[in-house]
């Protein structure tokens, strides 16, 4: 069993842990903004999709690769002032919302793929995000090139926990965006509009997450395909409970269970085939839920989350 | 108590001619008032007056229908709190508008700098709220989360978000509803610092006595409308409560109590926590014939007693010992055959089912008795025949018996849950917070319906937060802090402070779980 610990320092499978958290990262960090704000956004999985396939098109259609990450997160921001305008203002219910807008986003998708690009049969490709090597930081043994020689959409991964770490507990906007998340009611006496700050922050962790589904369209991979978003919303809104909302366990968290799943690729191949590979695949899942029983029960959830905010009820 | 005698103190703010209606209810009529430098005026009404209305459209919350609000002279734009805000309007509402996973000095800033500024700038507001705290005796630590910090810091805090901001009015909703008396005289010592320093506040309450010790004047709403107003020195407590009331004020006589055997008792019961403290080793006895009061502020275990003694709530150690044989199995079930009477403390998520009818709703305790069932099928006319004759004997006002719960006032639905829970004349009657709520006709109904209980025999147990009921009613008070009771004292034996400091815990230090 050695081979199996061995692979914990391995370079190669730090640097794959680490490709296969960028998109969680944003993803998470996205949703955490939209539910510190009391909005629970079910939009995600579909928003990602939206992401992928909105930066990838714009980068297939000739432009830079950074206008396409910026167009991603539009998309991503249009469909969280959906959302917000949904929950918010019109206090629908988040989940049936959030379900109808991630069913939105992906079939409107699909939908676009297909008419914008009817004839192909094999997914057309673009030129990805390349690795850049991050001088002296990249020459640490082990770790070094895990962290540091990425692409530069995952150093805007790890950007995103530090900016929105920043602005929730350092700034005005983040203490008014946690306070409508826990008090509404506290928000207004103040004098600050409870939709304009839910609607925002719906807004950009939507772009956030959108971002998330467009790294996997432009760095992890080069084409986009249907299904290739795969759950990884769903994980997010696990990884945001996990990490108790706060930015930097929940990075912990996406880091955790990158690595889980790329472990287990690497020991389905030395176990070679003794045990099926469906075990394997279902490991990081399985170590999220139990994680999950560990960590959230204690933890303590925004308090007006889910919760529609009416002025003038009490 | 402020410098308002003198004539040449300014006009700070004038309402006039304020209406207010929700459909077919005027919440306020033409509603006019006005407020001076250094003046503390008392907004005394009953619940449904309209003074939170009236406060709500001051403060921006809710628009006028009709009427101006001038503030220092200049017309304030209606139903915009920053307006309000900017024009040094502060408001303490009765319920805590705090975020309460955050701390103080957050809560203080929040939306005192531009929303894109990249600091908080902490550590001059952490300099201002000490300076604050220490000038008006407000003192809480600004680092400290707000769910640390007992009721009387959270309405602390509320008080310097409104001075953090330079208020120069001050409006305090029912500030004393949730304070034990110690912390009632603070608030009134701050509130005195800060008429003194030319603050002018508004303080609305239905308390007869808080309005006479902190205002300078009286100003009377009774059911939307200006029902009068008064110099407080001016002004009896007798003429002050008939203006509120709109006539004679409702007396209850009661008479001296002739306890019987123990009908119910806890002993040495535990219990897990529920929205509040955990039970620990209690043990009280609950006499026929007499009432006894359970004082304490709120969330020190009342719940986990109530929901106990009802059968919601299992004990994790102890007996309940009922008519002298202890309980195996205490369930809400076995509590409802042993003869318990209950009124539950939250009449719309514990008493009633808004959406059900009336008839559905007083037989949902007894539908089982062969009285409204039979082989299985329920007999809904029995059932509406119940309705109709709890609606006659209790004087409910309600349509017919076919009529949704929720359609119901409070004092209306309150008195069917005191006929459902009355009916049948139950041995032990637990009582909580049966008039919280509740205007001062609803009240006095609700008290002579328990003295009458008592006087046939039955033990109550009434849980409240307000002293002054616990004091009225009971024949022994018991006092709750933190999950432990104190030793029983026989009414009158002690005054209202010290009921206050068992209610802070003092005394009950040792660990003195009383074993009467």
């Amino acid at each position: 069993m050695t081979e199996a610990f061995e692979i914990l320092f391995t370079a190669s499978f730090w640097v794959a842990a680490i490709r296969i958290a960028s998109p969680l990262i944003f993803a998470t960090m996205g949703e955490l903004i939209c539910e510190r704000a009391g909005v629970l956004n079910l939009g995600i999985e579909g928003i990602m999709v939206a992401g992928a396939f909105s930066g990838w098109f714009t980068v297939y259609m000739g432009g830079d690769l950074w206008t396409g990450v910026l167009v991603a997160a539009l998309t991503g921001a249009m469909f969280g002032l959906l959302h917000g305008f949904l929950t918010v203002p019109l206090g629908l219910s988040q989940h049936v919302t959030g379900i109808g807008i991630t069913l939105l986003a992906s079939s409107l998708t699909y939908f676009t793929y297909r008419i914008l690009l009817p004839e192909v049969t094999s997914p057309p490709k673009i030129e990805p995000f390349q690795p850049f090597a991050v001088p002296v930081l990249s020459d640490i043994p082990v770790l070094g090139p895990a962290l540091f020689n990425q692409t530069p959409l995952t150093y805007l991964a790890y950007l995103s926990v530090a900016v929105v770490a920043f602005m929730l507990y350092r700034t005005p906007v983040g203490v008014a965006v946690r306070a409508v998340g826990e008090n509404p009611s506290a928000v207004e006496a103040q004098g600050i509009s409870v939709t304009a700050v839910r609607i925002g922050a719906v807004m950009a962790g939507s772009a956030l997450m959108a971002i998330g589904g467009a790294f996997l369209t432009m760095s992890a991979f080069n084409s986009f395909f249907f299904e290739m978003i795969n759950g990884r919303g769903w994980i997010a809104i696990a990884l945001v409970v996990f990490g108790s909302w706060r930015p930097g366990k929940a990075l912990i968290g996406a880091i955790l269970f990158a690595a889980f799943d790329a472990y287990q690729v690497r020991l389905q191949q030395i176990t070679g085939g003794v045990i099926p590979y469906q075990i394997f695949l279902m490991m990081p899942f399985v170590l999220s839920i139990v994680a999950l029983v560990v960590v959230a029960r204690r933890a303590t959830y925004p308090k007006a989350l889910m919760i529609p905010y009416q002025k003038g009820e009490r | 108590m402020g410098n308002a005698e003198r004539p040449e103190a300014e006009t700070v703010l004038r309402l006039s001619g304020i209406t207010k209606r929700f459909g077919p209810l005027i919440a306020n009529d033409a509603i006019s008032l006005s407020l001076k430098r250094g003046e503390v005026v008392a907004l005394l009404g009953e619940n449904g007056a309209g003074k939170t209305t009236l406060m709500n459209i001051l403060f921006g919350h809710y628009t006028a229908d009709e009427g101006q609000i001038e503030v220092f002279g200049t017309a304030l734009p209606p139903g915009d709190p920053r307006a309000a805000l900017a024009a040094g309007i502060g408001m303490v509402h009765q319920h805590f508008t705090l975020a309460d996973q955050m701390s103080v000095l957050e809560n203080i800033v929040l939306g005192t700098r531009a929303l894109w500024s990249l600091n908080l700038g902490k550590s001059a507001a952490r300099q201002k709220i000490r300076k604050l705290a220490t000038d008006y005796g407000l003192e809480v630590d600004p680092d400290r989360m707000i769910t640390e910090l007992s009721v009387g810091e959270r309405q602390r805090v509320e008080i310097l978000k409104a001075l953090y901001r330079e208020a120069r009015i001050l409006i305090l909703d029912e500030p004393t509803a949730v304070l034990t008396p110690m912390e009632t005289e603070a608030l009134f010592a701050t509130l005195r610092k800060l008429v003194a320093a030319g603050l002018s506040v508004i303080f609305i309450s239905h308390k007869l006595g808080e309005v006479q010790s902190v205002s300078d004047r009286v100003v009377v709403l009774r059911g939307g409308k200006l029902a009068g107003e008064r110099r407080t020195t001016e002004a009896t407590r007798r003429e002050l409560a008939e203006l509120m009331v709109g006539g004679q004020l409702p007396v209850n006589e009661i008479g001296p109590s002739s306890p019987g055997a123990t009908i119910f008792e806890l002993k040495g019961v535990s219990t897990r926590t529920m929205g509040g403290a955990a039970l620990k080793q209690v043990s009280m006895q609950l006499r026929g014939g007499e009432i006894t009061g359970l004082a304490g502020i709120s969330g020190n275990g009342q719940a986990a007693l109530a929901a106990l003694i009802a059968g919601t709530l299992e004990a994790r150690e102890g007996d309940i010992i009922v008519h002298g044989e202890t309980a195996r199995h205490w369930s809400p079930r076995a509590a409802l055959d042993k003869g318990l009477g209950r009124i539950p403390e939250d009449r719309h998520a514990t008493g009633m089912i808004g959406d059900m009818s009336v008839s559905e709703n007083v037989i949902s305790e007894a539908y089982r008795s062969p009285r409204f069932s039979r082989f299985g099928f329920l007999d809904w006319k029995a059932a509406a025949d119940f309705a109709r004759d709890i609606i006659k004997a209790y004087d409910v006002k309600c349509p017919s018996p076919e009529a949704r719960v929720r359609l119901l006032s409070g004092g209306n639905m309150q008195k069917l849950i005191l006929g459902r829970a009355l009916d049948g004349n139950p041995d032990i009657i637990l009582a909580s917070q049966p008039t919280r709520g509740l205007d001062v006709g609803a009240v006095a109904y609700v008290h002579a319906r328990l003295i009458e209980a008592r006087d046939r025999g039955a033990a109550v147990l009434l849980i409240s937060e307000d002293l002054d009921e616990i004091q009225t009613l009971s024949d022994r008070i018991l006092v709750i802090h933190r999950g432990q009771l104190s030793k029983p004292s026989e009414r009158g034996e002690l005054t209202v402070m010290e009921l206050g400091e068992l209610m802070a815990g003092h005394g009950l230090d040792e660990g003195v779980t009383h074993a009467a």
